[in-house]
């Protein structure tokens, strides 16, 4: 049996996005010609000019769903793919350009475009798994290339990927890092925030900024509480959960209820 | 009987981002050439507004995963300028180094992973690793020691989280930058190597008289502040950029062009950089220059890829120089307190200037932000090398010249992503 052919077919497809999800592919420089070698790249035109026809056993997904055509594009592949796996907070919560979902685009357009009659844009900006089923999400503004790793590692030994779903702050425990919220007084938005960047930036001296989206049931009004006592307002709140996750349902509901 | 040929790449490949490329050969004449941009808009200029000043490096890093420091870099000079605060020097030296990471990872991406498969007939890098993979494991040796700057100091590679207006979260110890030392010093060897492999390959004869403008500062090769000077005589502060360049629309493309008034297209990026400041070079990045035979000034776009493999020497030689006197700052960062503003920042980011202005009120919230970014500037002078590429390749079979308009494109590492903030989008997909 020739070995090529028992290769999973991995696909890289790119939506409204920084391009920085799929470059941490390229970033595994240790293990990137590795993975090559366990994996078939079918479609990736970041890096390849080659180009081989679906059905894939894996496509990763980047960016947001922002245009008519993306709505047609991401059925497409789909059906093409046995699994879908969406990368980063885009293809996961609709990314920072989900601001224009509290926002009224038309009147955005006219100020960045000269002819606005041009563009063409959806009000909104999507995750993926409004539009499609998605069999796992990887988290993160830009993801953790450690996960990215052991996602690709699970797919090829036929495992479950290993993804916490905990807060920042067992992270935060686990690598000694004393709390900023009690130690400084530093908002932080770690207790309501997803695991998996390795609570980088309270170890770099300031508050979590919720890039990897909200966890599971996170406790909004304790936070909430905790940043008034640390002198928040509520405009500052709102603006805190209004980044690179703004969408996420439990981001996006508290900071409408604090907006109104 | 009238003959059109039609060459056209509908989603270039090894590009940042999403992009198109259609040539119109009528008769034997060139009719039409057009680089097009398809990737969607994400509106940044319109929802930086409302923002808190201190928020917007974070915001604008996710204009690029490719280049984020550079807009981080851009953005919190621009808010400096406003807040009227000037960084002290071993903050500002520190800005530097986490940039030369940047120039490292970014220039040997493109130079190894996506430019140097065009010259030698391979898809990518992956490919071309089956029969050099020494060569392609030297580059993602040298790709991760740029990486390395950018994580021990910024805590990642992409959107580093330790970047802010006045400086910096978090200082880096002494101890924490020497560890990065064994690792530049073998990029310096790896990066000659990688200069003389590069310099082997077959350029088109092909030259253009460009206009070249870049940062300039005088006693270094620019990186994070200077004065814009052209190749033309142009020499402003920055805050001068939009009495002198204009964003035209050019019905043709579809795109708006950016012009240096007087002059026309214009080009950012390596070329410019090494053009108009090469004697600010590192001794050892103008030796390896000498090395191998590239001239103080090179017009060839092509060889675009050896002034990158320089750069990146001088990246890594500089970050040795600033590692070597770096003492850590007694504060991160320099406290800035917002006021009514206007502010306005420039720095080189991989691919040329990336400016910005914002306006800022007393309480701290933006009220405009203007961001141009490198490749919308050279998407004229892109289309004018297409037309001059594509001319004298006429006799060349569809595939052939499909592939060498690529190319074309791909000497300039664009960054569709980036351009697209600004750049008007088509709503005809090819």
């Amino acid at each position: 049996m020739n070995a090529v052919a028992t290769k999973p077919k991995l696909a890289v497809w790119k939506f409204s996005s920084c391009d920085g999800c799929q470059l941490s592919l390229l970033d595994c420089e240790d293990e990137l010609l590795a993975i090559a070698e366990g994996i078939e790249i079918a479609y990736f035109p970041e890096a390849t000019s080659a180009e081989i026809e679906g059905p894939y056993d894996v496509s990763l997904v980047e960016g947001s769903v922002t245009t008519p055509h993306d709505l047609e594009r991401i059925q497409e592949i789909r059906e093409q793919s046995s699994l879908l796996v969406t990368i980063g907070a885009c293809a996961t919560s609709g990314g920072i350009q989900a601001l224009r979902n509290f926002a009224n685009v038309r009147e955005w357009i006219p100020l960045v475009y000269a002819s606005p009659e041009f563009v063409s844009t959806l009000d909104t900006s999507t995750p993926i798994a409004d539009h499609v089923q998605v069999d796992l999400e990887l988290r993160g503004c830009p993801i953790s290339k450690a996960q990215l790793v052991e996602t690709v590692a699970a797919l090829l030994s036929g495992r479950q990927a290993r993804i916490p779903s905990t807060s920042v702050c067992i992270e935060c425990k686990a690598r000694g890092t004393p709390c900023v919220m009690v130690a400084f007084g530093t908002p932080c938005l770690g207790p309501v925030t997803q695991a998996g960047c390795g609570a980088l930036c309270p170890a770099y001296a300031r508050g979590c900024y919720g890039c990897f989206g909200p966890m599971e049931s996170p406790n909004m009004p304790a936070l909430e509480r905790q940043w008034r006592e640390l002198g928040v307002d509520d405009a500052g709140l709102v603006r805190a959960l209004r980044t690179f996750n703004a969408n996420a349902p439990a981001f996006k509901e508290a900071s409408e209820e604090l907006a109104r | 009987m009238t003959e059109t040929r039609e060459i056209r790449t509908d989603y270039l490949a090894r590009v940042e981002g999403e992009g198109a490329m259609r040539v119109r050969i009528r008769d034997g004449q060139l009719e039409d050439v057009e680089f097009r941009i398809f990737e969607p808009p994400r509106f940044f200029e319109a929802l930086l507004r409302g923002r808190h000043f201190l928020e917007t490096p974070d915001i604008t890093a996710r204009i690029c995963g490719i280049c984020p420091i550079a807009y981080m870099a851009s953005s919190a000079a621009a808010l400096e300028q406003a807040c009227g605060v000037e960084l002290p020097e071993q903050i500002r030296l520190l800005r530097r180094l986490v940039y030369c990471g940047e120039w490292i990872e970014s220039h040997v991406l493109h130079v190894s992973m996506l430019h140097a498969p065009d010259f030698l007939g391979y898809d990518g890098a992956v490919e071309l690793a089956r029969d050099r993979r020494d060569l392609v494991e030297l580059a993602l040796r040298l790709k991760k020691t740029g990486n390395e700057l950018m994580r021990v100091i910024g805590g990642r590679e992409v959107h580093p989280v330790n970047f802010r207006v006045g400086g910096f979260y978090r200082a880096p110890t002494v101890a924490e930058l020497r560890a990065l030392v064994p690792e530049l010093e073998w990029a310096r060897e790896a990066t000659r190597e990688l200069l003389r492999w590069t310099s082997t390959f077959d350029f088109p004869e092909y030259q253009r008289d460009y206009a070249f403008v870049s940062l300039r500062q005088p006693g270094e090769y620019p990186i994070e502040r200077g004065r814009i000077v052209s190749s033309t005589g142009l020499d402003i502060p920055v805050e001068e950029y939009e009495l002198h360049f204009t964003e035209t629309h050019v019905e043709r493309s579809n795109a708006l062009h950016s012009t240096l008034e007087g002059v026309g297209a214009y080009l950012v990026g390596p070329l410019a950089r090494y053009a108009l400041n090469h004697a600010e070079l590192s001794e050892v990045a103008l030796e390896a220059a000498a090395e191998i035979g590239l001239e103080p000034v090179c017009r060839n776009p092509f060889k675009s890829i050896l002034v990158r493999g320089v750069e990146t020497l001088y990246a890594v030689d500089e970050a040795l120089r600033i590692i070597d006197g770096y003492e850590r700052p007694d504060e991160p960062f320099v406290e800035c307190v917002p006021r009514a503003a206007t502010g306005c920042g420039c720095t080189e980011a991989p691919r040329g200037i990336c400016w910005h202005r914002y306006e800022l009120a007393e309480d701290g919230l933006l009220l405009d932000a203007k961001i141009v970014p490198p490749t919308s500037q050279n998407q004229k002078s892109i289309e004018e090398d297409l037309v001059g590429v594509v001319s004298r390749s006429l006799a060349l079979s569809d595939d052939r010249l499909a592939h060498v308009c690529e190319q074309t494109i791909r000497n300039y590492d664009p960054c569709i992503s980036c351009a697209t903030h600004f750049l008007r989008l088509d709503v005809e997909r090819l």
